[in-house]
This record gives C-alpha cells, sequence and structure tokens, in this order.
C-alpha cells in the first residue's frame, strides 16, 4: 500500500517536471518555426521568473499556511543584488556561466538571509502579522533602492543616500546604483533555456521538501499547531525553514528578472504591491498548495492579456474577480458542502449509468 | 519511584483559580483515570502537565525529573504524549503521514537529504514507514493508511491521535476524554484498544474521563478534581464508593 | 517653532489614522479578520465626497453624509458578500485573500470610472487657519477639524461600547462568539454593525485626509490604510484607545522622520516601527495577551 502511494506522488511528481519540458520544446519549436511574435518572446524569461515565484510563494501560502505580500521585495532583493555583482565583475570573471552561477547564489543567499531576519520576530506570532509585515518589507526594500547610490573607482566603493555626485568619485570612476536610476548595463545572461532549467530546480526542491521529514512537519504545523508541538516538532525551526526557502526562490526569480533588462529599476509596478498580488492571483487560481497548478495558471494570465490587447484595461479588475470567486467557491463551508453534493450525484449517476452499460 | 510525581500544582486565570494544591502519583504501567465535574480543571491539569500552560507553583516530576517551566516539545522529548478533547489531527495529511509526524524525532535525516534524495533519505523513509505501518496495524488502520485523516469517521480519528501519539514513544500518556461522542459499542471496543497499549507497549496511562462505565472498567487507580482541588484519590472501587464523590457528582 | 508645527501635523495625520485604525482595531477584535478593504473604503468615501460637491452641488456637511451613507452601506455589502461566506472556513488565510481580492476590486473600479490621474480635492473644512504666537505658528482649519472630530468620535465610540446594549453585544462577540450566541445575541448582526461602524468611521477619515492632502486619486487609501494597521497593531490591536495613542504616535513618527531624517524614507521608518514593535511587544502598547484555548 506505501508503495503504491509512494509512486502516486513520484508519478504526479514527473508528470509536472515533464509538462514543463514539453512545454519548452513546443516554444522552442514554435520559435524555431517563426510562429511566436517578438513580443511574446520578450515575456518568456520574465514569465520563467514568474513562474518561479508562484511556485515559491506557493510554498508560503499552500504549505506553510501563511501569506506572504512581501514576495516582489524578495524578489527586489535578488535582482540588486545580483545585479550589483554581475556589473561589478562583468570584466574580472569573463566566463558568464560561471559569473551567473554566482549571481544566483548570492541573490538567493541574500533573499534567503532577508526572510530569515522578518521571519524570526514575525513567525513566532500568531494571526496575520506574517502578510503585513512582509507588505511592509517590500515597501522598505523599495525606498532603500530608490535612494541608494553606490560608485566605484580605484579607491573602492562609495556609498551615498543623496545623489550620485556626492558619491566623491575619481575620474574614471564608475556609477554602479544610481537611486531612482537603477543598475544599467547588468550582462543581458538570462535565456529562456536558463529560466526553465531554474524552474525545474525549484520544483526539485519544493517538490521534494514537500515529501520529506521536514515537509510533513511543516505542513503539520500548518494543519493544527497545537498538535504539532504535541508531539515535538519545533515550530519556529520549521516554520522560519520553509519561509527562509521560499524567500531564496523569489531571489532566484529576481535574478533570472535583472539579467534579462538593459536596465534595472525598483518601481511599484515591478517590485510593489501589485507584482506580490499578481503571483498571489496565480497562486489562487493555480491551487493553494497545487505547485503544477501554480505553473499553469502563471503561463494563462502572463499569456493572456498579451494576446487579448483589448482586455488589457480590465486586467487587473479580472484578478480581482478571480481572487475573491476563487477563495469563496474553494473556502466557503457552504460551497464545500454544495459542491460535495453535486460531485456525489454526478458520481452516482455515473456508476448508474456504467452498471447499466455493462 | 513513580513514573510520574507531581506536588502542589496551582495556576490562575485573572482571579480564577483553576487548579489549586493539585498532587498526584502514577506508578509505573498503571492506568490512572482523572475525573471530576465540568469545569473541575481536568484539561488545565493536563495542559500544565504538557507546559501548555505554565504553573505559577509546584512541581512535576516525569522519572524524577522536575519538568515545570520546560517547553512543550521538550516535555514530549522527556516522555510525555497526549490527546486532545477536540481532536487535533493534521487533517489534509494522510493516516500514514500523521503518523509518521508522530515519530518526527525518532526517525532523523536533514532537510538536504531529504531534498536531494540521498540514500539516508530512501533508508529512514522505509523504516518509518515500516514502523508507522506496524503501529496502525495495532489500531485496525493500517487499510486507512492512504486516507486523508479529515476523511476518517470519528471513532478512527480517536484511535489516530491515539496511535499518532504513541509514534512519539513516550513514557506517559495522557488521554483527554477518548471516548466523548462514541456510541456504547464504540466505547467498549475503545476500552479493549486502551487496556490493549497498555499491556502491549507497558504504557502509562493517565486519562480524563466522563464515562462512568469506561472509568470504573478499565481503570486501577482515580483522582477526583472538583473546583480544581483533589476531592478524592486511591483505587477505583473506594474512591467511586466515597460519599464525598458521590455528592459532588450528583450534587445536593 | 517648526518643532512645534511639525507636532501639531503630526498630531493631525495622526488623528486620521486613529480613525481609520477604529475600523482595522474594531473589526479585528470581533470578526478576527484583517480587513485589507478598509483602506479603499476611504478613498471610496472621498470620491463620493467629490461627486457630490462638484457633480451634484450638494453643500460639504451635506456631501460628507451622504458619504457616510454610501460607505456604511459598501461596509456591509462587502461583508456580507464576501466576507460572512468565510467566517467559519476552515483556513483564516481565505478571508485574508478575499479582503485582498476586494480592495483589489475596490481600486479598479475607481480606475475605471475616474481614471488613474490625481484630481484635487476642494477642502470641505469651513473653518478658519488658527495664527499663533504673533504669526510664527499657524495651524490650519483642516487641521484643527481633524483633532476635534478624532476627539469626539474615541468619546463617542467609547460611551457607545460602554453604555449601549449592541456595544455590549459588540464585547461580548469578541470575548466568545460561540457564547455571546448561546446567550442570544445575533452574532452576525452584531458583526455587520461592527463593519457598519468601521466604514463609516473610514468615510469620515477619507474627507478629513483629502481635506488634508487636497489629492484623490484611486489608490489614495490603500496605504494610509496599511498605515492605520500599523497604527492598530502599535497600540494594540482589539484596543480602541490603543488605537488612539497608536495612530496619534504613529502621525508624529511620519512627520518627524519626514522633517527630520529623510522624505523618501517616512515609509520606511513607519515600517520599520511596526517590524520594532512586533519585536519589542507583539501585543503593541495597549494590548492584552490572549492564550489560545486547547
Amino acid at each position: 500500500m506505501t508503495m503504491k502511494k509512494m509512486s502516486k506522488t513520484t508519478k504526479s511528481n514527473m508528470i509536472t517536471y515533464l509538462m514543463v519540458i514539453v512545454i519548452f520544446l513546443v516554444v522552442e519549436i514554435l520559435v524555431f518555426t517563426g510562429n511566436v511574435s517578438s513580443l511574446l518572446q520578450g515575456l518568456l524569461v520574465p514569465l520563467c521568473a514568474y513562474i518561479i515565484l508562484a511556485v515559491s510563494l506557493n510554498l508560503t501560502v499552500g504549505i506553510l499556511g501563511e501569506l506572504s505580500l512581501g514576495h516582489a521585495g524578495f524578489m527586489c532583493v535578488g535582482a540588486f543584488t545580483s545585479a550589483f555583482f554581475s556589473k561589478c565583475t562583468v570584466d574580472t570573471i569573463t566566463a558568464s556561466g560561471l559569473r551567473y552561477f554566482l549571481a544566483l547564489l548570492i541573490g538567493a543567499a541574500a533573499a534567503g538571509i532577508c526572510g530569515i531576519l522578518i521571519g524570526i520576530p514575525v513567525l513566532r506570532l500568531k494571526g496575520d502579522y506574517l502578510a503585513i509585515v512582509t507588505l511592509a518589507f517590500g515597501e522598505i526594500i523599495k525606498n532603500i533602492v530608490n535612494i541608494l547610490f553606490i560608485g566605484r573607482d580605484s579607491n573602492g566603493f562609495h556609498f551615498s543616500t543623496k545623489d550620485s555626485l556626492s558619491l566623491g568619485l575619481e575620474d574614471g570612476g564608475k556609477v554602479i546604483v544610481n537611486g531612482p536610476q537603477g543598475i544599467t548595463g547588468t550582462p543581458k545572461d538570462s535565456t529562456f533555456f536558463i529560466g526553465v532549467v531554474l524552474i525545474l530546480v525549484t520544483l526539485f526542491i519544493v517538490l521534494n521538501l514537500i515529501h520529506s521529514r521536514s515537509g510533513r512537519a511543516i505542513m503539520a504545523i500548518r494543519d493544527n499547531r497545537i498538535a504539532a508541538e504535541s508531539v515535538g516538532i519545533n515550530i519556529t525551526k520549521y516554520k522560519l525553514m520553509a519561509f527562509s526557502i521560499s524567500a531564496s526562490l523569489a531571489g532566484v526569480a529576481g535574478v533570472i528578472y535583472a539579467h534579462n533588462l538593459a536596465t534595472l529599476t525598483a518601481q511599484p509596478k515591478n517590485f510593489g504591491y501589485n507584482m506580490s498580488i499578481m503571483i498571489l492571483v496565480f497562486v489562487v487560481l493555480g491551487g493553494i498548495g497545487n505547485m503544477r497548478g501554480s505553473i499553469i495558471a502563471a503561463i494563462i494570465l502572463t499569456l493572456l492579456p498579451e494576446l487579448l490587447r483589448s482586455l488589457s484595461d480590465y486586467r487587473m479588475l479580472i484578478y480581482a474577480v478571480v481572487l475573491i470567486v476563487m477563495m469563496l467557491f474553494n473556502w466557503s463551508p457552504k460551497a464545500i458542502e454544495w459542491r460535495g453534493k453535486y460531485s456525489s450525484k454526478f458520481r452516482r449517476k455515473n456508476k448508474k449509468s456504467t452498471k447499466e452499460a455493462a | 519511584m513513580a513514573l510520574l510525581e507531581v506536588n502542589n500544582l496551582g495556576i490562575s486565570f485573572g482571579g480564577l483559580r483553576a487548579v489549586n494544591e493539585f498532587h498526584l502519583k502514577i506508578e509505573k504501567g498503571r492506568l490512572y483515570g482523572l475525573i471530576g465535574p465540568n469545569g473541575a480543571g481536568k484539561t488545565t491539569v493536563f495542559n500544565l502537565l504538557t507546559g501548555v500552560y505554565k504553573p505559577n507553583e509546584g512541581v512535576i516530576l516525569l522519572d524524577g525529573n522536575n519538568i515545570v517551566g520546560r517547553k512543550t516539545i521538550d516535555i514530549n522529548k522527556e516522555g510525555i504524549a497526549r490527546t486532545f478533547q477536540n481532536i487535533r489531527l493534521f487533517k489534509d495529511l494522510t493516516v500514514l503521514e500523521n503518523v509518521k509526524v508522530g515519530l518526527h524525532n525518532h526517525y532523523k535525516y536533514s532537510t538536504l537529504e531529504g531534498i536531494f534524495r540521498l540514500p539516508k533519505y530512501f533508508k529512514v523513509e522505509k523504516a518509518m514507514d515500516e514502523k508507522a505501518m506496524e503501529l496502525l496495524a495495532v489500531f485496525d488502520l493500517d487499510k486507512e493508511a492512504d486516507t486523508l485523516a479529515a476523511n476518517l469517521p470519528y471513532g478512527k480519528q480517536r484511535k489516530l491521535e491515539i496511535t499518532r501519539a504513541l509514534a512519539t514513544e513516550p513514557k506517559l500518556l495522557l488521554l483527554d476524554e477518548p471516548a466523548a461522542g462514541m456510541n456504547p459499542n464504540e466505547t467498549k471496543e475503545l476500552m479493549e484498544t486502551i487496556r490493549f497499549v497498555r499491556d502491549e507497549f507497558h504504557m502509562t496511562i493517565l486519562l480524563i474521563e466522563h464515562d462512568m462505565k469506561l472509568v470504573s472498567g478499565i481503570c486501577e487507580e482515580l483522582t477526583v478534581l472538583n473546583f480544581g482541588e483533589v476531592l478524592s484519590e486511591g483505587n477505583t472501587s473506594d474512591v467511586l464508593n466515597d460519599p464525598e464523590v458521590i455528592k459532588a457528582y450528583l450534587g445536593e | 517653532m517648526s518643532f512645534i508645527s511639525y507636532l501639531v501635523n503630526g498630531i493631525s495625520l495622526g488623528s486620521v489614522y486613529a480613525i481609520i485604525a477604529l475600523g482595522y482595531t474594531m473589526v479585528y477584535g470581533i470578526a478576527k479578520m484583517l480587513n485589507f478593504a478598509h483602506g479603499d473604503v476611504i478613498m471610496a468615501g472621498a470620491y463620493v465626497v467629490m461627486v457630490a460637491i462638484s457633480g451634484a452641488g450638494l453643500p460639504p456637511l451635506a456631501a460628507v453624509l451622504v458619504a457616510v451613507v454610501f460607505c456604511t452601506i459598501l461596509g456591509v455589502v462587502i461583508e456580507s458578500v464576501a466576507y460572512r461566506p468565510l467566517l467559519n472556513a476552515a483556513s483564516s488565510l481565505a478571508v485574508l485573500i478575499t479582503a485582498i481580492g476586494v480592495s483589489y476590486l475596490l481600486q479598479n473600479i475607481a480606475l475605471l470610472i475616474f481614471g488613474a490621474n490625481t484630481k484635487s480635492f476642494s477642502s470641505v473644512v469651513p473653518v478658519p487657519a488658527l495664527v499663533l504666537a504673533g504669526g510664527r505658528l499657524t495651524i490650519a482649519g483642516e487641521t484643527i477639524v481633524t483633532i476635534f472630530s478624532c476627539i469626539v468620535i474615541m468619546i463617542g465610540l467609547s460611551l457607545f461600547i460602554k453604555k449601549s446594549k449592541a456595544g455590549q453585544a459588540m464585547l461580548a462577540v469578541s470575548e466568545d462568539k460561540g457564547a455571546a450566541q448561546l446567550m442570544g445575541i445575533n452574532v452576525n448582526g452584531t458583526i455587520a454593525l461592527t463593519f457598519a461602524i468601521g466604514s463609516a468611521l473610514a468615510a469620515i477619515a477619507g474627507v478629513l485626509l483629502c481635506s488634508a492632502y487636497p489629492s484623490l486619486n484611486p489608490y489614495t487609501g490603500a496605504m494610509p490604510g496599511i498605515k492605520a494597521f500599523v497604527a492598530a497593531v502599535f497600540g494594540g490591536i482589539g484596543s480602541i484607545p490603543g488605537a488612539l495613542i497608536g495612530g496619534i504616535l504613529l502621525g508624529i513618527i511620519e512627520i518627524f522622520g519626514k522633517a527630520y531624517i529623510s522624505s523618501q524614507m517616512a515609509d520606511a521608518i513607519v515600517f520599520g516601527v511596526l517590524i520594532i514593535v512586533l519585536i519589542v511587544k507583539p501585543t503593541g502598547i495597549l494590548g492584552k495577551n490572549i492564550q489560545e484555548k486547547v
């Protein structure tokens, strides 16, 4: 019995990996045969970042059972730290693969550390504090990035929170982070292929975590904190683990995003609250706790508005309605009861008809 | 030495004295009952024993170690496991997974070994599965191993909670109204299960119960709690014949 | 003199936060939910006032009344359509996410009707500015009215909860929903009433906010809403005097931060306060420590 179940989850995971690979191949073929507009091609790398964000947020929402409204903030941290690193080392580390790999590690680590710093005070509290604190964190990060100026000359790094002139750089010194103008000239190392590989890596980490001893502990806390404590589960440790892994994966998404742009700036639309909400819509539409669903929802909701341009004015409105309707339909006790009745009726009918057929 | 020895235990909530000068002594391997009218403070005693509440005064000696002030998870590691009056299962996990969470502190591999599926992951998971199935078989739950805990019938949910508690390999098992909401048949079956657990696992069990039939049927010793204080204690038959106890239960 | 002027401005902004925070804190106390859409009700109220004055030509006071009625109805509708079905949902995340959806919905409806451009909002406050210390300190009429309204609302609300039957019912529901129901209290009705009061207050807060900072766009309510929640947490969520203290302190911190540290970092400073409060005293200044029942 248990062996059968093991293979069931393994099978389900395999389907998810396979789905990603098949979609990748189909897109590559379509691009190769010239069936994808350049506009859509430009969306492919950001889409990979969104998918990773959605899966990582689903780890927090679906598995840990907490809400983060600052995933765009963690993405922002990953984006800026990694872009800073890549821009600084673009002349010294010439192997772009190695540089990108290091950038990934740095982006993930920086975002993960932010996750731990936020998680330590907040995750020990009961209630909806994580939502509001992560929201606050996202805004703080955006604020900080917009007043940060960093330059480098032969004397080393210079910092300022005023403007680029007050960095006091020598001749030949370079401004790396330029306040609201952000970082210009990050090497464009992200490709669709790398994005898809990183989606697979993300899935590997998240799915394997869920189906392990630590994952069970995390889900036990989600289902019943008091009972989990009573069987000796360390609540803070596992909550913090899930949340920091989720944050560092959001950082990875930021790395992909940053290395696809000529100029990286922190604006409300890419690293603000709206972005966090968009990712939440992916997670809710795809099914809370369902990683494959998050991927599909991210793909549909990213591509659909581009394909149906006339809808773009209503895009946000549609997101709002999707959120409300999905939550009411999936979680309201009455709706659950109604669906239960309906589906059992349906099943009974089905059984009857198969019996009749036999 | 007694397995559990509690002396002068007390706690107040605001101005209310919920438990006062409570004492208890349970020898290893005994089946002990804690009874009393509603609101007498029975569940509060459980919460004190498991570290959910911190007592204002008193000592709780488990195998001679004072566990007062320890956190719930550490007390579980010391060897006290419990069930809850209002069942608390991990409802979106399967029956098997519920028990495996109980095994958490006895079957270990690191998170990284889990994520990268190193050999230890497979070895330990296999051992966990075997141990969990063995426990489930004892409670006749092995056929439902893959069912979500939330979808189990009520009586089996109670059993699963006991299984999960036993998975933590406790020295002392606390059962909070295990027969609540059960019909007479289920209660009878539960009595046998509890006795079986004591005999098979050499377990020491302290249970809270309202059902007098269950109490008089399986408990060897009783403590009666009334208004947060010990009203009577001793052998089951003596206690149940104590006029004070009868008065407290029937009222005047 | 500038210090005193900043202080007065801080108290004024803080009074607005306090009025908004009341709505959060009451709803949190009773329904145990974070009503994310509360800030957007403020925005809705301000738009109603704007339309009523410039569109329908109503006098300011009548326009404010219309906005209060509108927001009260809006609050009750939101509660009954979006939140009530989820009141007993298995996961507390469900209602939180729905509230975010409602917030987003209100913003985007406003966006479709009024456009994204910021509209100028003409102050509805007829009180003249107060000039003190020989002209060195000017206190705007809006400031006076805001602080005064805040005091009146606090006193009124405290009396309502202490003296009236409905207020006592609110206390009972926030203590223990099940027990309140058994005592014959209409729990759903009490929750609806709480939303109604909170939303009516939000309308007033919207008018005061937009009179003091005369601009209005679909996102006007979001940030003050979130900051007011910070204020509620700061003062101790669930506590009415806590909302007042938290609101005023946060207003002062924000204005001082803007004046003496960095105007761009003012928001970051306010949110920094939230994180510090949660580390040092998670229950807030006046909050009670509630033990979960096992």
